[in-house]
């Protein structure tokens, strides 16, 4: 087994509603899915992947919910170079 | 923790108290009907004078933001122009405020009301540049902030543009709370304020929209000392009407009152905002007709009880323009004007340029914003992972784009065309809104008065072209006799 050490800095995973919880006058797609949350924080006791833990976030709240990620990421980039757009504003479009 | 019950329908019924608690304010006695209220009233009893706004923004690094004219792009433009057309083209360098954007005029007047209110914190709920903006200005006032998120598809996947917006609010020490797609983004805020005893840092405050008047009255006095004349035409984007409202009233407190103020929004029709599906087929996650057209003809459905942003009371055209067409003058800024900013900050630029081909060639256009670039805000980003979710992206003639399916990318300056909006036809609408508010036959004088403003008309333009209606007629049939 894995375990990851309090005060490591993880992402947690709530069902704020169940499909039936949720809102009426939903489209039907979204009605289908539960509504779903993602917060960070510093884990608060020693745990596994998928185990309900308490995390500490970074304004000191204490929420709760299953243990996704250690050391959440950020990879958003800036993507495939599109060729669309290369030659706008330069002599190839003059 | 709270014992209380916390399903949707309960959160929800408490919603006034929440409201109440979390502002410090009390909207009751501003409102005099279902469709009437004192909105004067509402925005004075902020208790701020300009200056003092000008004086709180420059404690936070807000304000005073460059005023570029755009040489090369407006040389371009009066090159495709009739003879004697072509105005000046200006942008007012909004991605210089703390945070990137104009947004953080809208937040510093909530942070400083929220910290001299001794609130310990402020939550608002927003996956636009806001976000970064109320947690720059929070963490420069000391407080703690929260910010609720609507990031992902069902699927875990999101926008580009939304994951760097929750970046950046980390980034300023925030606490965000990362969501799928719903509308139940509002009953979150509701537990989350009730949880905290935060502040309500709504977008739609009196404080937000009041914060955004210094923009209008910048623009006055930047375009009269260069260019000796009132600004004769303001682009401003549009999607809640905060932006529209601030500067504008600004302007007109700087005495701007021939200034045109148009709105301009993304042409997102067909696509639904709500759905799970449709969330990642758009390129833009705000500025866009899902938010700019309803916000206009019903301001009224937002987390407050009044809404301060009220676009219809100034808005005098409303154009559209394409996802690819913004994307296009995105990369022509960059290209000609050295100057790389966010593409949703360039949704009023795109705007300009068809207006500016019309206009005479002694007048000037000012677009009124630009936001900050990165890895996520950027038009490669946005279109890269448009091509990956299966859109469809080319050159052409953005005449045919089909929000959703394809974005079409304009092969000259020419076809940045825009198109304009019936804005008589949201006038109109609106007014049917707030006859599900009140019956119309019910309205009063004070009533018809109030609506008339709002929608920058005369009680007499409502009374001939909405009342005289054979479903509306019942209130004149009665005053008439």
């Amino acid at each position: 087994m894995n375990i990851i050490p309090k005060g490591t800095w993880v992402e947690i995973e709530q069902v704020v509603l169940k499909p039936e919880e949720r809102a009426a006058s939903l489209p039907e797609d979204t009605k289908k899915v539960p509504y779903l949350l993602w917060v960070s924080g510093f884990l608060l006791e020693d745990a596994e992947i998928e185990q309900k833990v308490r995390v500490k976030t970074i304004i000191g709240r204490e929420l709760s919910g299953e243990l996704k990620v250690v050391n959440p990421s950020y990879h958003h980039s800036f993507g495939t170079i599109v060729p669309e757009l290369l030659t706008i504003g330069t002599e190839y479009e003059k | 923790m709270s014992q209380r019950d916390m399903s949707y329908a309960a959160v929800m019924a408490r919603k006034n108290d929440i409201m109440k608690s979390s502002m410090g304010m009390d909207y009751e006695k501003y409102i005099s009907s279902p469709v009437a209220f004192d909105y004067e009233a509402m925005m004075r009893d902020t208790g701020y004078t300009m200056d003092e706004i000008f004086r709180i923004q420059q404690e936070t690094k807000v304000g005073n933001t460059p005023l570029y004219e755009l040489r090369n792009l407006t040389e371009a433009v009066r090159q495709i122009s009739p003879p004697g057309k072509g105005a000046t083209i200006l942008v007012k360098d909004e991605a210089a405020n703390a945070s990137g954007s104009f947004k953080a005029r809208r937040a510093s007047i909530s942070a400083y009301e929220a910290a001299h209110k001794g609130y310990a914190g402020m939550v608002a709920a927003t996956s636009g540049n806001y976000g970064a903006a109320v947690a720059s200005q929070a963490a420069q006032r000391k407080l703690k902030c929260i910010i609720v998120q609507e990031v992902y598809d069902s699927r875990g996947i999101g926008q580009p543009e939304i994951v760097e917006k929750g970046r950046a609010c980390e980034a300023y020490g925030a606490e965000v709370l990362k969501l799928t797609v719903g509308p139940e983004l509002f009953y979150m805020l509701l537990r989350t304020l009730e949880e905290t005893g935060f502040f309500n840092a709504s977008l739609y405050t009196p404080f937000g929209i009041r914060g955004v008047e210094s923009l209008g009255v910048e623009i006055a006095e930047q375009t009269r000392a260069r260019y000796h004349r009132d600004p004769d035409a303001v682009i401003i984007t549009h999607a809640g009407g905060g932006n529209l409202t601030g500067t504008a009233r600004g302007l007109l407190h700087a005495g701007s009152r021939s200034t045109r103020i148009v709105a301009c929004s993304v042409n997102l029709q067909g696509l639904h905002m709500a759905s799970d599906h449709d969330f990642n087929r758009k390129s833009f996650t705000t500025g866009h007709t899902g938010f700019g057209v309803p916000f206009a003809t019903w301001p009224d459905r937002v987390d407050v009880p009044r809404n301060a942003a009220r676009s219809l009371r100034y808005m005098d055209e409303y154009q559209l323009v394409t996802q690819g067409e913004v994307f296009y003058i995105t990369e022509l800024l960059t290209k000609i004007e050295g100057l790389e900013r966010g593409p949703a900050g360039n949704i009023s630029l795109t705007a300009a340029v068809a207006l500016a081909r019309q206009m005479e060639r002694e007048q000037v256009v000012v677009v009124q914003e630009t936001e900050y670039t990165g890895a996520g805000k950027h038009q490669n980003s946005q279109l890269s992972f448009a091509r990956e979710n299966g859109i469809e992206i080319r050159r052409g003639d953005p005449l045919d784009d089909i929000p959703g399916k394809t974005i079409i990318i304009p092969e000259k300056l020419e076809q940045v065309q825009g198109k304009s909006q019936d804005i008589d036809r949201l006038r109109l609408e609106y007014l049917q809104n707030a006859g599900k508010q009140l019956a119309p036959s019910l309205w009063s004088e004070s009533d018809i008065s109030f609506l008339a403003l709002d929608i920058k008309k005369t009680p007499d333009w409502i009374r001939e072209n909405f009342l005289s209606l054979p479903q509306n007629n019942e209130h004149l049939e009665r005053t008439n006799g």
